[in-house]
């Protein structure tokens, strides 16, 4: 690292601000990580801002209107290095449920003067938009997996961040099978890890929201939770939560959606 | 006659993203317009068609600041519409959490978001270099809220341990009483920072507030209670769509409230809670209240800095009482069959009311959901009070004015991803 003090600026899209909160939830880390990085831009924490180029920019949120769109091109070209931050950024979120419905109706029905509100038909994770360096996965993302990324990016490694699944971390964490032991659907199987596998800790099934890990086998999975009792509606919709728009999820939920529900 | 405009294109230090228009025409104030561009996300769209026990992890993205209110208020509501009562424990247990969400909530607000307007401050990070000791604290008194949340609810952002009916798991006795310590020391850490903030200049600046809150006979407000007002409004939770009229305003993606009788703004969070229900805060958080100059009332929206620190205390408070009277629920949640009806549920959010409505058909669907954050409720309140602190602080150079009138808004502790997300939904089914 130079003796010039990298700059950070974290930026919010439509999102819960869960994840820029994770990085103020860093108590014990949060005023060593400000002697390290210049803190840029981030309007939730501070009123003070420094104009880009920006070293690092971290980006919550997904993107639901024109200006966000526009918006997102320029932090890119002011960015060194952009890191998306989240299931908003990374797939679209929960708020991805409209790029299945028929929005135009949708959104018609919403607004008692939908002329006065201007949104896009899909809610998209950012790269959809601009080149993003790495994507961090989580709704909420892990406080220990962001400042590994904030780390690796200041020290120009790629991030040590596993694309394995839940059930991996949930061996290692000693937790009995929920869906082995209890016959309770679990989406671990299909799931990137980084969570700590924790609702097998709290004796619940895994919902995914850490999205797909790499090269998963959904339709394997939704037969066995077919098998567990879950019938078509259900499968379709434990797919379609904070993470429904992410590829392998999108997909096997699409294949139980038929005129039924 | 000069106009004059103050502008604010981001607001800083709130949740969300929000702007600010004044407009002065002579020595008159013409517009004030507090704008919400956050982008809306359809919540209460895509909950319809959702099986009711969906609900809580769904509604919890709403916001990553008090996800426990919106998983809260959602399972009351259901729990109402299936005609079941939760175990006392099971009770204990939730409000022991929601003492978890006020403490991060507030904590967050009073050191790093609102005191470093008072001490003249960018930020808490900058605040640090020259009061390292009152941050650290304060970002250990924070940390102590996230702690309990995640002992209770599994993690600190949308937990995944809370479900209508109760709880998936329930935390051991040995795992709660581990945090006996931590609690005792954050009391004592938020009486020693209210001396401190109680000795803080602040505008002379009173409103003559409509305020509204839960009130309960038996203690200071968290998840049950009456809808209570100070001009003496006393009605049960299923009177808040009768209570309040939303309007949908052309600079606001967050609906507008008012009350319906009166047409008057009204003003929820911790000074309405504490105008409401002083008398049954914990004895510690109630003498502290006195020694910090608190009166019966407080309608300075500065000092609501004190209010929530008060509340802070008796958080920490109220969390020890029920941490020492701990033992394992005999089960975790009560069983849930789903009924068809509607319910309704109304929690105390760190920021005021926070209201759930549910239509169920038999098999447990949504049909209809409507979802009202403490926030929206509280928008014309913030237009009001920058309307009245502009009129009296004319003479203010507009550098000062607008970084002023940026305080009058952090003062409510905004959370403008929340009330942005709740745009009532009709739908006409042909």
């Amino acid at each position: 690292m130079s003796a010039h003090r990298p700059t950070l600026a974290v930026w919010k899209f439509a999102s819960c601000d869960g994840c820029q909160l994770t990085l103020l939830d860093c108590e014990d880390e949060l005023l060593a990580l400000a002697d390290v990085v210049q803190i840029a831009h981030f309007p939730e924490a501070t009123s003070a801002r420094v104009e880009g180029p920006w070293d690092l920019s971290l980006v919550e949120g997904s993107v639901t209107t024109p200006e966000d769109a526009e918006r997102i091109r320029e932090i890119r070209r002011a960015s060194r290095h952009l890191v998306t931050i989240g299931a908003c950024a990374t797939s679209g979120g929960i708020q991805a449920l409209r790029n299945f419905a028929d929005v135009q109706a949708f959104t018609r029905l919403v607004y008692a003067r939908p002329d006065w509100i201007q949104t896009l038909a899909t809610s998209d994770p950012i790269a959809a938009h601009v080149p993003v360096d790495f994507e961090l996965r989580g709704c909420p993302i892990d406080k220990g997996q962001l400042l590994e990324v904030i780390n690796a990016f200041l020290y120009g490694r790629r991030p040590q961040i596993p694309a394995s699944s839940v059930c991996e971390e949930c061996k290692r964490a000693g937790h009995v099978c929920v869906m082995v032991a209890h016959g309770t659907p679990c989406l671990g199987p299909v799931t990137q890890a980084g969570c700590g596998a924790l609702c097998p800790g709290c004796h619940r099934g895994c919902y995914g929201c850490f999205g797909p890990k790499e090269t998963p086998n959904a339709p394997a999975l939704s037969a066995q939770l077919s098998q567990l009792g879950m019938d078509p509606g259900q499968l379709l919709r434990i797919y379609r939560t904070f993470n429904a728009n992410a590829n392998p999820f999108r997909e096997e939920s699409l294949r139980h959606d038929d005129a039924d529900h | 006659m000069t106009t004059r405009t103050i502008e604010v294109n981001a607001l800083a230090r709130v949740e969300g993203e929000g702007a600010l228009y004044v407009r002065t025409e002579g020595e008159r104030v013409a517009e004030v317009k507090l704008r919400i561009y956050e982008p809306p996300r359809f919540f209460e769209g895509f909950l319809v068609g959702r099986d009711f026990r969906e609900v809580p992890d769904i509604t919890a993205r709403i916001c990553g600041i008090c996800p426990v209110a919106y998983q809260m208020g959602a399972s009351q509501a259901l729990e109402q519409v299936c005609g079941v009562s939760l175990d006392p424990a099971l009770e204990n247990l939730r409000r022991l959490i929601y003492c978890g969400e006020w403490i991060e909530s507030h904590g967050l607000h009073v050191f790093m978001l609102h005191l470093p307007d008072f001490l003249g401050y960018p930020d808490g990070i900058t605040m640090a270099r020259d009061y390292p000791e009152l941050v650290r604290n304060g970002l250990r008194i924070k940390q102590i809220g996230n702690a309990l949340m995640r002992l209770v609810g599994g993690r600190e952002v949308h937990p995944v341990n809370l479900k209508v009916g109760g709880f998936y798991r329930a935390p051991t006795p040995a795992q709660v009483a581990a945090l006996r310590e931590d609690l005792a020391w954050g009391l004592e850490a938020a009486a020693e920072a209210l001396e401190f903030l109680a000795g803080l200049e602040f505008p002379d600046f009173e409103m003559d507030y409509e305020f509204v809150s839960l009130v309960h006979p038996d203690e200071y407000p968290i998840l049950h209670g009456r809808i209570g007002s100070s001009s003496g409004l006393d009605a049960p939770v299923e009177d808040y769509d009768r209570i309040f009229t939303e309007t949908h305003v052309i600079h606001s993606n967050a609906l507008h409230s008012h009350l319906s009788d009166s047409g008057r703004p009204a003003f929820m969070g911790p000074m309405a809670r504490f105008a409401l229900n002083r008398e049954r805060l914990t004895p510690r958080a109630a003498a502290l209240a006195d020694k910090a100059g608190l009166g019966a009332v407080c309608r300075n929206p500065f000092k609501s800095i004190l209010v929530r620190m008060v509340e802070i205390a008796f958080a920490f408070e109220e969390a020890l009482r029920l941490v020492e009277a701990y033992q394992a629920p005999a089960r975790p949640a009560v069983e849930m069959m789903p009924r068809a009806g509607t319910g309704y549920g109304a929690t105390e959010a760190p920021r005021g009311i926070c209201y759930h409505r549910y239509t169920l058909d038999e098999a447990g669907m949504i049909q209809d959901a409507k979802i009202v954050a403490p926030t929206s409720v509280n928008q014309p309140s913030i237009e009001a009070d920058l309307h009245g602190f502009v009129q009296d602080n004319l003479d203010l150079p507009d550098d000062q004015l607008r970084h002023r009138c940026e305080q009058v808004i952090r003062n409510y502790d905004p959370c403008i991803s929340c009330a942005t997300h709740f745009l009532d939904l009709t739908v006409e089914r042909a």
